[in-house]
């Protein structure tokens, strides 16, 4: 049971670029944790596949099983989790999100 | 005992940190989904400990969360974690 979640999660992250598992969509997020991910990449014009869990339970608990982490949201790059909402605004501020995508050959625009 | 209390003596026991500061910060989502009616549901928590030295960001979040494993499950709908080593300060 677990195998073919985890097994149609790892397709998903291994389908886009960037994937972001979060509560509402990228247009409409429901939780201010989702949206602050939304809005960091955004601003970096990074394209990315928006994955909204409260329409799924079974991916919902299977995330957190998959990447050994409690809360939602969750991004990943090239197959690679990144971190959570705390994670991602961090690396975002010291630039470090700009150098993973950058060593990942995502494209993305850095802010003037 | 309050859960901010109790998440204090948790942290402490587990963590010995030099710095720590645990904002309740649920008033500021009231109304939003997981919000509980007696408060204490959603915490930004700093935490400044040399058990985090080495520790990557995802594995020093990893071991908060697993101390406050049974916190989150009840009444904490959600944290905001800041862990840093006394080296960064």
């Amino acid at each position: 049971m677990e195998n073919v979640v985890f097994d149609r999660i790892q397709k998903e992250i291994d389908g886009s670029d960037v994937v972001l598992y979060m509560k509402g969509t990228a247009v409409f997020p429901q939780c201010g944790f989702s949206a602050a991910v939304v809005q960091v990449l955004s601003q970096l014009g990074v394209a990315f596949k928006d994955v909204n869990v409260l329409e799924d339970s079974v991916i919902r608990q299977g995330i957190k099983e998959f990447a050994n982490w409690p809360t939602i949201p969750q991004l990943y790059v090239k197959g690679e989790f990144v971190g959570g909402c705390d994670i991602v605004r961090e690396m975002y501020e010291t630039g470090e999100l700009q150098e993973l995508l950058q060593q990942k050959g995502v494209p993305y625009e850095q802010a003037a | 005992m309050s859960v901010t209390e109790n998440i204090k003596q948790k942290l402490e026991a587990n963590f010995n940190p030099e710095k720590l500061e645990i904002i309740d910060e649920s008033q500021k989502h009231i109304g939003h989904s997981g919000y509980n009616e007696q408060g204490e549901s959603h915490f930004h928590i700093l935490i400044v400990s040399d058990r985090f030295e080495g520790l990557s960001r995802l594995d020093r979040q990893r071991i908060v969360y697993k101390t406050l494993e049974t916190e989150l499950a009840d009444r904490v709908h959600a944290l905001s974690l800041k862990c840093m080593s006394p080296l960064e300060k």
